[in-house]
């Protein structure tokens, strides 16, 4: 069998399939920062709690009502993303137009909030949420073995993504958001009710997360404390693609879960360091980001 | 040189020893900190419940001792060694606190102890793991009550190892726990006769397992050996459930479990996984009774950890009593002369290295057939004496062992 640097060809591919899925997990939830972030300037460190916020939500509701996955899907983002629209209208707008640290704290206390008390109630072992039973098992790639569920999360997170670009970039409501958000007096003179498109699109971004909690429900173990680990690692894929960038997020958040993927094969223990090697590196090159526009 | 020092600090210590053997209670209070994991991912194993188990012992001994009053202040280590130091610091240094009990990361009971040893007070770990806590890193102010790896390995392993599994391929949790346990276990696969083909260190915490879990079957080990714990151990098992790791013949063995760890993944997913445990709830009628009374204030059923922290703040404080004192050295010498029965334990006993040494018990998940309630998950296969369980004090490279 080839192999390369000692590790067989087939273990790499594997690995590589891997990368991809958790790229795709990354991808989801650096755009929805992407998107807050380049639109309403707003950093927004609730982001990991909104993915936990999503996936507690799937859990809870079946628990509650037995709503059953595909519902949860869509409804858990929904409801999420409404709560998303609430925080801004009622706290994030109050600090608009403020420096940035502002918004990074505001959203940061609400994300420790969310978190500390959802702990009291539910604690961190978490909650139990099977798998559907339609993708239970999987298909035998020659390679590796493919649950079915890893498939599906591909496919549903590079739709999810390529809608909201295409939404954003090609649509006549993205280009009055990303007019509202350059001149937003002068689209309000044009009769465009900016505020509301503001809290849209935070609970636009906010339902990104949830969307990608919600995939992870049935795979990832359901706590509170999800949305802690995962938000600093996103917050770096953001970094690396160039804030605000839509596409640089997606294709940076599939790269780095693929070096993430290799490096737990060749050294595994740098496996947490090496997205944070990668941010410095290419902040030394190109400060901007890999697609981010130059300043 | 060194022998002279020794001596003149031995003989300044014991001159301020019989000062303090007056049979004091210092400050007419015995304060215990209570130190743990209240907010991360080992909170529910120890976290806020140990400190109701640690309330329940001492409102069950009557709230005073001897006339003194026993206070407890408690605070969130985070699972991080510096925070932990910098509490553990300022409560024996300034607050006058006696002893610290609780202690879940190894890593922050390794430093603890270190801060312990200096101040010459008492510790009582109840939640870490790492042998090395009473081996390379025993120090005369700390007892470590529970488990430790040492029995894990020698429960799980070996039973895992007698039934067929000979190669094996250990997962670890890339810290000082996780080293431990991957290093008790290599030497119990080894005496049996098997052999562990490949160890992976996997970063603490670690969410997504599927690479892992790729590269064990592709390891074509016959045992796969989880050596972490909480939330990275439900992580893998359930990765390992989703990519048919079992199905394809290999066998997974969790070295730590915890009750809230299988509760958390349900008979369903968790049945017939092997493990070691220090005490379970459903065991007699003595644990059971206890462990309604627990339930009835926290809602869920004890841990190993949160018994072992009620019996052992039990045994600390009827060794204030005897001793009139508080003093961590006539306490602990106490503690280590008077041998444990109680709910907890049957004929326990403190070691010179601060080891307490009682029965372990192997246990298997019940499948959700089997399982009668919510909470009732192990039958146990088979009681581990104490002397069989922990590693022997000849092997011992504990520097209060090696020196005698």
């Amino acid at each position: 069998m080839t192999e390369i640097l000692g590790v067989p060809v087939a273990v790499l591919s594997g690995q590589l399939m891997l990368g991809v899925i958790n790229g795709a997990f990354y991808a989801l939830l650096s755009l929805g920062l992407a998107v807050i972030f380049g639109l309403l300037k707003i950093i927004n460190f609730a982001h990991g709690a909104m993915y936990m916020l999503g996936a507690m939500c799937t859990v809870l509701i079946f628990d509650a009502f037995g709503v059953n996955y595909w519902v949860a899907l869509f409804v858990a983002p929904v409801i999420v993303g409404c709560f998303g629209i609430l925080l801004e209208y009622f706290l994030l707008r109050r600090i608009a137009g403020q420096d940035h640290i502002y918004s990074l704290l505001l959203t940061f206390g609400i994300a420790l909030i969310l978190q500390g008390v959802l702990t009291n109630i539910y604690g961190v072992s978490g909650l139990r949420y099977s798998m559907p039973e339609m993708f239970r098992g999987g298909m035998n790639l020659g390679f590796m073995f493919l649950p079915y569920y890893r498939a599906w999360v591909i496919v549903a997170a590079l739709l999810v993504c390529f809608a909201t670009w295409f939404m954003i970039e090609k649509t006549r409501l993205g280009s009055y958001l990303r007019a509202g958000t350059e001149d937003s007096q002068l689209m309000q003179g044009f009769g465009i009710n900016v505020p509301l498109l503001i809290s849209l699109t935070y609970g636009f971004g906010v339902m990104l997360a949830a969307f990608a909690g919600a995939l992870a429900a049935p795979i990832y173990s359901v706590s509170p404390v999800m949305g802690s680990n995962i938000l600093i690692v996103v917050f770096a894929v953001v970094v690396i693609g160039g804030m605000g960038s839509i596409a640089g997020a997606v294709i940076t958040g599939l790269m780095m879960g693929v070096v993430e993927g290799f490096t737990k094969v060749f050294y595994p223990e740098g496996s947490a360091a090496v997205i944070f090697l990668v941010m410095v590196v290419v902040l030394l090159i190109r400060p901007s980001g890999l697609f981010g526009k130059e300043a | 040189m060194t022998i002279t020092k020794k001596l003149l600090t031995s003989a300044i210590a014991s001159a301020m020893f019989v000062g303090a053997a007056q049979a004091e209670i210092s400050d007419n209070t015995v304060k215990i900190g209570y130190l743990a994991d209240m907010s991360g991912t080992y909170r529910d194993l120890a976290g806020p419940n140990g400190q109701t188990a640690l309330e329940m012992a001492i409102a069950d001994f009557g709230g005073t001792v001897n006339g003194a009053k026993i206070e407890v202040v408690s605070a969130d280590d985070r699972n991080s060694p510096d925070s932990a130091s910098s509490t553990a610091r300022r409560w024996v240094e300034n607050e006058n606190v006696d002893l610290i009990a609780g202690l879940v990361a190894s890593s922050v009971t390794i430093a603890v102890s270190n801060i312990l040893e200096e101040n010459d007070k008492l510790g009582i770990v109840s939640g870490s793991a790492a042998s090395s806590i009473t081996n390379e890193h025993c120090t005369p102010n700390h007892i470590h009550y529970v488990y430790d790896t040492y029995p894990l390995a020698n429960g799980t392993a070996s039973a895992v190892v007698k039934e067929g599994g000979k190669s094996w391929f250990i997962l670890t949790a890339d810290y000082a726990f996780g080293h431990a346990l991957e290093g008790d276990v290599t030497r119990v696969v080894e005496e049996n006769g098997g052999e562990v083909m490949q160890a992976v260190r996997h970063p603490f915490p670690t969410s997504d397992f599927s690479s892992f879990i790729l590269q064990a079957q592709s390891s074509g080990a016959d045992v796969v050996a989880l050596a972490n714990a909480g939330a990275d151990t439900t992580n893998a098992i359930t990765t390992a459930g989703e990519f048919g790791l079992t199905q394809s013949g290999q066998t997974l063995a969790a070295l730590l479990l915890f009750l809230t760890d299988v509760h958390a993944l349900g008979a369903q997913s968790a049945q017939g996984i092997q493990l070691t445990t220090g005490w379970y709830w459903n065991m007699n009628d003595e644990t059971r009774a206890w462990s309604d009374r627990f339930m009835e204030k926290t809602g869920v059923r004890p841990t190993m950890v949160h018994a072992g922290i009620y019996s052992s703040t039990m045994q600390y404080l009827n060794a204030v009593k005897a001793t009139g004192s508080d003093a961590a050295q006539t306490v602990r010498k106490q503690m280590m002369d008077t041998p444990i029965n109680d709910m907890f334990a049957k004929n326990g006993f403190i070691r010179e290295d601060g080891r307490m040494v009682h029965d372990m018990y192997l246990a298997q998940v019940k499948t959700p057939e089997e399982s009668k309630s919510e909470w009732d998950l192990y039958d146990i296969v088979r009681t581990i004496p104490g002397d069989e369980a922990y590693r022997p004090l000849s092997e011992s490279k504990c520097k209060l062992v090696t020196q005698n």
